[in-house]
């Protein structure tokens, strides 16, 4: 394949309290084998050689893992190519002179910082609400001692995969929170270890995402769509039981 | 961790849902029978439906009651609606230049995204509606004491704009009941691998059924 050049519409915002509009860049000669991240830094270094402002993007890994990066290609949280991080989409997705869109995760409860950077602190308050368990010190149990069957282990640990992206907030036409701490309660609820504090995780972790403002769950499924780990709404199912379970029985 | 945890379970994202899906399926299974009712139309002797509107109105206190039910059922579902909506609304308040849609598992379409504007369409329809039979021309029967309902439905079910505004009114509904129906069940925490595809099925049957159904009525009767 030969190099290709995009237009690019980058929402710039300088910080938390400014409008924010999209912008216009053109990007020329990019090898379709470039990620999408990469076209972003050479773009960044391009504008830093004219003395423009770099644009604000969050990445770590770079490789589908730790959930840092997250943008809004063409109307898409992570772009669109399911199962996959930003970081994981590459230049060939795209066909030569496509204008691409580029926003970052919207939602009132992620304030922007700058540009397509914005602050995902209120998953972290949820998970500060309860999304541990209570361990004993000491040497490291005997790795039998507790059998869990091998269905109830994959329900936890499809659950536990949830990196905490955010990218279903931000494809959520609520921007309901509903995905990710159904996950993060489903994960314990299904294993032994999480049942001491069973009832209060859920109670305490739901009222915390009321709290920062996520809005409700109206059952699109568009959350499940772009879910880097493809985690099913059936863990936003379990979260309601858990919850009736502990607040009525 | 001294807060209070114990919050009133309707005042919470979950719990609102919860009634909004009770009060959605309870308005499910009015329509189921209404629906079932108002098939006394295709009988050849307008007497039968006459009769059937006149066993409903000798209910008297007890149809009072389900009256007043259906009415505290709608007014439920409307207003938790409205409030689900705008809260929806404050959670997202700026929207994205290019919204896109991921494709499946996802099941976002034209009737998730309208629930508000076609039930509260619905709505309007459904005091329409009222407005005009139950408070409607009062005919009465040539050779029984009761109402002549059906002449007056057949009256109506011959006006062009009558007709084109129930068959509007009806797809709406079959777009609203569309996304409901599942919606409801998920809203309830009832979520199963093997069962769930077979509850999203029932859901399309069923707003056909009921939308395909009422609107059957005034087109059968039209161009009769
Ligand atoms: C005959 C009438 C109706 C029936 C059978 C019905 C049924 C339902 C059901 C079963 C749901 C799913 C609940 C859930 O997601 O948990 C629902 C949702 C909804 N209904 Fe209705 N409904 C009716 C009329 C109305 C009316 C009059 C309104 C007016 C405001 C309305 C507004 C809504 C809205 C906005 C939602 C979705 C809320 C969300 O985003 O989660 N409905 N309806």
């Amino acid at each position: 394949m030969k190099n290709c050049n995009f237009k690019l519409l980058v929402w710039r915002q300088k910080g938390p309290q400014e409008p924010g509009k999209m912008v216009a860049y053109t990007v020329n000669d990019i090898s379709p084998d470039m990620s999408f991240l990469e076209m972003m830094d050479l773009l960044n270094e391009d504008l830093i050689k004219k003395g423009e402002d770099p644009i604000a993007i969050d990445s770590d890994c770079r490789e589908g893992i730790c959930g840092t990066c997250g943008l809004v290609i063409q109307g898409l949280a992570h772009g669109s190519k399911q199962k996959t991080c930003t970081c994981q989409i590459y230049m060939r997705d795209f066909k030569d002179g496509e204008t691409i869109t580029v926003e970052p995760f919207r939602s009132s409860a992620f304030p922007i910082i700058k540009d397509l950077v914005v602050n995902r602190s209120a998953l972290d308050r949820i998970i500060s609400k309860g999304g541990y368990v209570a361990n004993n010190i000491g040497g490291a149990p005997d790795a039998n001692a507790m059998p869990i069957s091998k269905e109830t282990a994959e329900l936890a640990l499809d659950a536990s995969s949830c990196i905490g992206c955010g990218a279903c907030v931000a494809a959520c036409p609520n921007s309901s929170a509903a995905l990710f701490t159904g996950a993060k309660i489903s994960q314990y609820a299904h294993l032994p270890q999480g049942s001491p504090d069973r009832k209060k995780r859920v109670l305490e972790m739901a009222q915390q995402m009321d709290k920062e403002g996520f809005g409700n769950c109206s059952n699109h499924g568009e959350c499940e769509a772009v879910c880097p780990q493809g985690i099913k709404i059936s863990h936003i199912a379990k979260m309601r039981r858990e919850f009736f379970k502990a607040s009525l029985l | 961790m001294s807060e209070k945890t114990s919050t009133w379970i309707l005042w919470t994202t979950i719990g609102r849902k919860v009634l909004l899906a009770l009060s959605g399926l309870a308005l499910f299974f009015f329509l189921i029978f209404h629906l079932l009712g108002n098939f006394t139309l295709f009988v050849k002797d307008p007497g039968i439906f006459n009769q059937y509107a006149y066993t409903l109105e000798r209910m008297g206190f007890i149809l009072y009651v389900m009256e007043g039910l259906l009415i505290l059922t709608f007014l439920v579902h409307i207003l938790d609606a409205i409030f689900v909506t705008l809260e929806n609304r404050k959670a997202r308040s700026s929207s994205y230049y290019k919204e896109g849609n991921a494709g499946k598992p996802s099941r976002k379409s034209l009737s998730s995204k309208t629930m508000i504007y076609t039930g509260l369409l619905v709505f309007a329809f459904v005091v329409f509606h009222v407005k005009m039979f139950k408070y409607g021309a009062h005919y009465v029967a040539q050779n029984s004491n009761i109402r002549d309902l059906h002449r007056l439905v057949v009256e109506c079910f011959k006006t062009d704009y009558i007709v084109i505004s129930y068959c509007i009114a009806m797809i709406l509904l079959g777009l609203h009941l569309r996304h409901a129906f599942f919606s409801a069940f998920q809203s309830l925490g009832i979520a199963h691998p093997k069962y769930t595809p077979y509850i999203e099925k029932l859901g399309i049957l069923f707003a056909i059924a009921i939308a395909g159904g009422f609107l059957s009525i005034p087109v059968w009767i039209y161009f009769h």
